[in-house]
């Protein structure tokens, strides 16, 4: 089957089950749960997000970005400073960069008590980071592609039969 | 008063489009989904949008000049060029409201009463109405399906005759979604070549071919000269709102075009035409992703119908599939309207497109998947409750 076909299915639907997805690919179910389950352990598939804006709920919470400043080793660049970063589960996502500092760190904390202790005890003391700068997100208007509060009217307002 | 008496014979008689009535048969349907609409589901990409707004931010609100802006006319030539390697000047360019007025002035530069114009069918409805109102006489030539709905130059051949001026060429097509390949193109050029007769080649749905590139006829030899291509920016980009096309053509052909034009139109839309230029230019990519998303329906609704018994040739161009219903035993109006009334799904029937739809009906897959899927479900339903009726 062709597997570009179902990522791009899956890309534009995550929720989409097997069952729709043969239905739309012409192929069986067993065929379709193969192929994803293929795709998946290959790391090409790497997870299924839910995109939720926090500020319509009474959650506390708070979203940070940290550029993050390092010397890289010998023998391993930045891969071992990364790695030491991307562990701690308070790490959203995590990106070597070009520009002023090496790294751009996202976190999701309760508070900005919470962000401003993950920078200051877990972060800025890994050996190799030099230097932080912490950013925190005020509103949320884009993520993923999907956007959180815009108005876009998406009814159908075509007629229903044109030439 | 006697308007029967008052009004034009040639306006009375114009033959009222065959989708009118099923419109208003369907939209009496709360519950009806519909597979019927021409245009795509599809916003408009940003860009374009964004361009317009822009415009109107610098306050480009006046006319613009009767052919068009002179950017967005080099911007036409320019994509002729890169598509279709088409050469025009400027001034063989004309920007119009939507192809249809392209094709309007077109057939009203070209027509006196009694000339002839070759319409293969089944078509787009409006050749065959303003042909007859500028008094000149169609002459419907079926593309079969045996033929994939191509036509053939054979057939054109034996519809010639010392009266016919035009030869209109609307592929890829509304409603089969057949395309002309250039071996057709060829074959239909070498009949044409020592004639006189004017094509009139309807490319509106040039960008949405699949697994193939479109070639337009005037690319083929000895036919730039006799081809007014038409064009438009509702089915590409995604523009039906925005009431644009184009046509290019031999610069007598079209500065007749402008000239009616001036006087009908006066011009296009202003901002249409500033966000038009952005379309041209910069929105390959989203052109390419709405491919992407029909080519994906498109199989889909193909590879259903075929399983569910209706038998359904693989079209190459446009948003619409044709199956061939007589395996129902009705006949189109009748399946499309018993369709409607018992499980609320809207198609077309062929024969809104002529008489040669017969046997047939245009269903638009310009839908989500999820769309399609639920309307399919319950024609194969339909099928299955009326099997053996025959």
């Amino acid at each position: 089957m062709d597997s570009m076909k179902l990522l791009n299915l899956l890309a534009d639907d995550p929720r989409a089950t097997v069952t729709d997805l043969a239905d739309i690919l012409g192929e069986s179910e067993e065929t379709v749960a193969a192929e994803k389950a293929n795709l998946e352990q290959n790391k090409v598939i790497c997870g299924y997000h839910t995109v939720i804006n926090w500020d319509k709920t009474n959650v506390e919470h708070v979203d940070a970005f940290i550029g993050v400043s390092a010397k890289p080793e010998r023998g391993t660049g930045y891969d071992k400073i990364a790695e030491r970063i991307a562990r701690f589960p308070e790490v959203a996502s995590l990106y070597l960069m070009s520009g002023t500092s090496e790294f751009m760190v996202s976190i999701n904390g309760k508070t900005m008590r919470d962000v401003a202790d993950f920078v200051g005890e877990k972060l800025a003391p890994i050996e190799g980071v030099t230097a932080t700068v912490t950013m925190f997100v005020l509103k949320k208007y884009k993520v993923n592609g999907i956007t959180m509060d815009m108005e876009e009217d998406i009814s159908d307002d075509r007629m229903i039969i044109s030439a | 008063m006697d308007y029967e008496r008052l009004l034009s014979k040639y306006a009375v008689e114009m033959k009222p489009s065959g989708i009118r009535k099923f419109f208003d048969l369907a939209a009496e349907m709360p519950e009806c989904i519909s597979l019927g609409v021409g245009e795509p589901d599809f916003q408009t990409p940003w860009d374009i949008r964004d361009a317009a707004i822009h415009s109107l931010e610098l306050g480009r609100t006046k006319y613009t000049a009767n052919a068009g802006l002179k950017e967005l006319r080099i911007a036409v030539c320019e994509y002729m060029k890169r598509k279709y390697g088409l050469t025009y000047e400027t001034e063989e360019t004309i920007i119009t409201v939507g192809g249809s007025e392209a094709i309007d002035l077109a057939l009203r530069a070209l027509l006196e009463p009694g000339d002839e114009v070759i319409i293969p069918e089944p078509c787009y409805v409006s050749y065959e109405p303003i042909t007859t109102l500028t008094q000149g006489v169609p002459v419907h030539v079926p593309c079969l399906e045996e033929n994939e709905f191509r036509i053939t130059a054979e057939q054109i051949r034996n519809a010639i005759t010392e009266k016919t001026k035009v030869l209109v060429l609307g592929f890829p097509n509304n409603p089969t979604g057949a395309v002309l390949r250039h071996e057709d193109l060829e074959a239909i050029a070498e009949v044409l070549r020592g004639t006189d007769i004017i094509i009139l080649s309807d490319e509106i749905y040039a960008e949405l071919v699949y697994g193939i590139k479109h070639e337009s006829i005037a690319s083929i030899e000895g036919m730039r000269e006799r081809t007014v291509v038409i064009g438009g920016f509702s089915k590409t980009f995604s523009m039906t709102g925005w009431r644009l096309g184009y046509a290019c053509g031999p610069k007598p052909l079209i500065k007749t075009m402008i000239k009616i034009h001036q006087s009908c139109i006066m011009a296009a839309p202003t901002t249409s035409q500033y966000a038009a230029i952005t379309a041209l230019r910069d929105c390959d990519d989203d052109v390419e992703e709405m491919r992407r998303q029909y080519d994906l329906r498109r199989e889909y609704c193909v590879r259903r119908l075929n399983e569910m018994g209706l038998k359904t040739f693989e079209p190459k161009g446009a948003f619409y599939v044709f199956p061939n219903i007589t395996s129902s035993g009705m006949s189109s109006e009748r399946f499309c309207e018993t369709l409607l009334q018992e499980k609320h799904v809207a198609i077309v029937p062929g024969t809104a497109f002529g008489p040669a739809g017969e046997g047939f009906a245009r269903i638009s897959y310009a839908y989500s998947l999820d769309h399609l899927r639920e309307a399919f479900n319950r024609i194969e339903a339909f099928l299955k409750e009326h099997k053996g009726e025959n």
